[in-house]
């Protein structure tokens, strides 16, 4: 492959895709040079396949058969397109029309009166993207993705990812040309560290610096290494991107291997996400068969290869020294640094490893420059900034905004809302490392050091909307469940601080906290976080401090008062009887397990607290409604 | 060992034949141990002390490096598992929409906790974090299969369709 056939496929191809991003006139001219009437973008993410996405494409195959017009229509498997809540989602260009939770059955009729006679079945489009008149909104100015930029997802729901000429039709390799032609491995450290991109797994370091520790190491064999071990759990940025656009992970990597001077790259990838891992392997393959992998890459005489391995399933190997020491085949247990993997890392060569979404930031930064991406941001946070939206929101799904929105534009206008009327009251970033954000901050801009100083973190990008029927002791104990299940055990101050951390909460969940507690809480804390090796270790207290910080009337109505404000925590919840309700049928009675309901046929009844065990038997069979909780 | 002991060992021949090959193609390669571990599952189900007593001796490791390895990491099993693996999905996103509810609820139904098998070998029960399908939480997923926006009521209509196809035609 040199560069002048790499422009070749890119002119070819780009027509083609380029149909996907004009709507309209403009859309329709350039459709019907490139020989397809109309193309079909169907989901193929984790999200809209497990929706039944499959059984859409194959209902619009054979509809499309069927109809005579399967020559003439282009169906497009794709990445995510962010709103995984309304899925399986299908787009048809050039009008632009989205439909959301498509039907084999609703896909028949669109073939057939839209995409045949030209007739768009306004019934079953998205209906944000439908104005009153009937006229139809572009995406682009829905709430949705209005506010949103999309850098590291610009291809995903754009492209077949597993086409490496629609890859290439997007500017695909070219910044891979351009830094092996034209830029010294120190003009590609110098371009990042320009940029201010920082890493997007959690820590935020500077990538160039990085970069440049691993460059200044010496050594014959070195290693690049992506982190494709989303354990977050909540999180599914990553996932989305090697599902949407493998080949700029490829891409990135080839270009950090150029720059450090490494000919060998490993994508460490959870097993749990099998379409990312089919997709990058298939892109791995094609990347190779054009040439943008292997020997001689582009002519320039560099080589590089990749290789994908899986994880087991165990979150700690998401912390950079875990997952090295998992590629090399033991148990992932984190060591303790320095040596930082830019002077030893995997296989003791020095090593630079990276996050996903940090990759994918990197060939755009090398075409674009970096006063392109430096422009958009905070002052210590440039660029973009992915989030998986989760929990009690309606617009569930993928979000990329500019660092510096605020937490009430994704919540309101991107995420449209608490869905059933619900109030606000918290966002929880970071994981199990991080902690929440509470109403009073949702005016806070996002970016790295906004969120550390509210006490929580960026973490790689999940983010979790709560609302008041969610307790926040129930919360933080929940964060503690999945660090003990997943504390490696290397490290004392973790393995049994984890424990006892969630001995205090389950201890205040049943009733049984006392005031002194929260002090040892703290105490215990300050302990994990000097004394554990690793980032699990020293932030797994964080999701309790935090809602300790900001809820503490929660953690203290648990104590004192023995009731749990939101009705989540079961031990706390109290069954009552209404007497004026009670008609006295001893039906409850009757079935208590423990004999914990007294009273007298045709006389109200009467539960005994100290026998009630809280299985809410008797709310279930009465037939007054005369029982409630509180 | 207790877990072997349970369970005797039913490994064919052609199941060694094929552990064998995956040792040979990963014998050389630099961190062979997980690998070989993951193929070795998904050619027996489940890593009985046997198995790994094979890929210690094929990757000339110690047995108690790979009992080490095995025991880490939660995709691997020492026991067998159902027919038909359930999993459910206790990720942050799932947790708020109730997935516990869920997860008691099956517990319930077949009688079995998190993690163990049903006497007939028909089901198994694990919990998983995050299949990052957050959009359709509570998520539920019974081998590949992915049910989405799980409601308690929906469970007994699901399991039926798999004690059904009974002894074969799966998916």
């Amino acid at each position: 492959m040199t560069l002048e056939e790499l422009n070749k496929i890119k002119k070819e191809k780009e027509e083609l895709v380029l149909v996907r991003k004009l709507v309209a006139e403009q859309g329709e001219k350039l459709a019907t040079k490139t020989g397809y009437r109309k193309q079909v973008l169907v989901c193929g993410g984790t999200g809209c396949t497990s929706s039944g996405s499959k059984k859409v494409i194959d209902a619009l195959d054979k509809a499309l058969k069927e109809n005579g017009i399967d020559k003439e229509i282009l169906v497009v498997r794709t990445g995510c397109f962010g709103l995984c809540a309304l899925g399986p989602i299908m787009i048809v260009y050039p009008e632009g029309a989205f439909y959301s939770q498509a039907t084999p059955e609703g896909v028949e009729r669109i073939v057939k009166e839209h995409l045949k006679e030209g007739n768009i079945v306004k019934e079953l489009l998205y209906e944000k993207t439908v104005h009153e008149d009937g006229s139809i909104i572009s995406l682009s100015e829905t709430n949705f993705y209005k506010k949103q930029l999309r850098v590291a997802l610009r291809n995903c729901g754009v492209i077949d990812p597993e086409q490496i000429e629609e890859y290439i039709a997007m500017d695909g390799y070219q910044a891979l040309a351009k830094v092996l032609g034209t830029m010294t491995p120190d003009d590609v450290i110098r371009t990042l560290e320009e940029s201010g991109l920082r890493g997007r797994g959690g820590g935020g370091f500077p990538t160039g610096k990085k970069w440049s520790f691993a460059k200044a190491s010496q050594g014959e064999e070195k290693y690049v290494c992506c982190n494709a071990d989303e354990g977050d759990p909540g999180a599914f940025m990553d996932r989305s991107i090697l599902e949407g656009d493998p080949q700029c992970i490829i891409e990135a990597m080839t270009i950090a291997g150029y720059t450090i001077g490494a000919h060998k790259g490993f994508v460490y990838i959870r097993a749990e996400y099998p379409i990312a891992v089919q997709r990058l392997q298939i892109a791995i393959d094609q990347a190779r068969a054009y040439g943008f992998l292997g020997e001689n890459i582009l002519d320039s005489g560099f080589d590089f290869d990749i290789e994908i391995r899986l994880g087991a399933g165990a979150f700690v190997c998401g912390e950079e020294t875990a997952l090295m020491t998992s590629i090399e085949g033991n148990r992932g247990e984190p060591r303790p640094r320095p040596p930082f993997p830019a002077v030893k890392g995997l296989f003791g060569k020095p090593t630079v490893l990276n996050n996903v979404e940090t990759y994918a930031n990197i060939p755009q930064i090398i075409l674009r420059g970096s006063d392109w991406f430096a422009s958009m941001g905070t002052a210590t946070s440039k660029g973009t900034k992915v989030f998986a939206i989760g929990g009690k929101i309606t617009n569930v799904g993928l979000v990329e905004i500019p660092m510096g929105t605020t937490l009430r534009e994704i919540v309101e206008e991107i995420g449209g809302g608490i869905p059933n009327g619900k109030k606000f009251k918290a966002a929880q970033t970071g994981g199990p490392s991080g902690g929440c954000i509470p109403a009073l901050h949702i005016d806070t801009p996002i970016d790295y050091d906004n969120l550390i100083a509210l006490g929580s973190m960026m973490g790689s990008g999940g983010m979790i909307i709560l609302d008041e029927d969610t307790c926040m002791v129930d919360i933080a104990k929940f964060y503690l469940e999945f660090t003990v299940d997943e504390s490696c055990g290397k490290c004392t101050s973790c393995r049994v601080g984890t424990r006892r951390l969630l001995q205090f909460l389950e201890k205040i969940t049943s009733g049984k906290g006392e005031v002194e507690d929260l002090e040892k809480i703290e105490e215990l804390a300050q302990h994990m976080t000097t004394s554990s090796l690793c980032a699990l270790g020293q932030t797994a207290p964080n999701p309790v401090l935090s809602t300790m910080n900001y809820f503490k009337d929660e953690y203290i109505a648990h104590i004192q008062d023995k009731t749990c404000p939101a009705g989540v925590c079961k031990a706390l919840m109290r069954y009552e009887i209404i007497p004026a309700a009670c008609k006295g049928c001893t039906l409850c009675s009757r079935n208590c397990p423990v004999g914990a309901i007294n009273g007298t046929v045709k006389k109200p009844h009467v539960i005994d607290q100290d026998k009630c065990i809280k299985c809410g038997l008797c709310l279930k069979n009465c037939k007054f409604n005369a029982i409630y909780t509180k | 060992m207790t877990e072997s002991s349970l369970n005797t060992f039913k490994g064919t021949i052609t199941q060694e034949r094929q552990l064998q090959q995956v040792i040979e193609k990963h014998k050389d390669m630099p961190g062979a141990l997980l690998p070989v571990l993951q193929e070795a599952q998904g050619i027996y189900g489940y890593l009985p002390i046997e198995v790994q007593r094979m890929v210690a001796d094929g990757l000339s490791i110690s047995l108690s490096e790979v009992y080490g390895v095995a025991t880490f990491y939660s995709q691997f099993s020492l026991t067998p598992k159902g027919e038909h693996r359930i999993s459910v999905c206790l990720g942050t996103a799932c947790y708020v929409k109730g997935a516990d509810k869920i997860l008691q609820a099956l517990e319930d139904k077949l009688g079995i906790k998190s993690g163990e098998c049903t006497p007939d070998g028909l089901f198994s029960i694990d919990s998983c974090r995050c299949v990052g399908a957050c959009g359709l939480a509570p998520v539920m997923m019974i081998d590949d299969d992915v049910y989405g926006k799980m409601t308690v009521d929906q469970i007994d209509s699901i399991l039926d369709k798999y004690i059904n196809k009974k002894g074969g035609n799966k998916k």
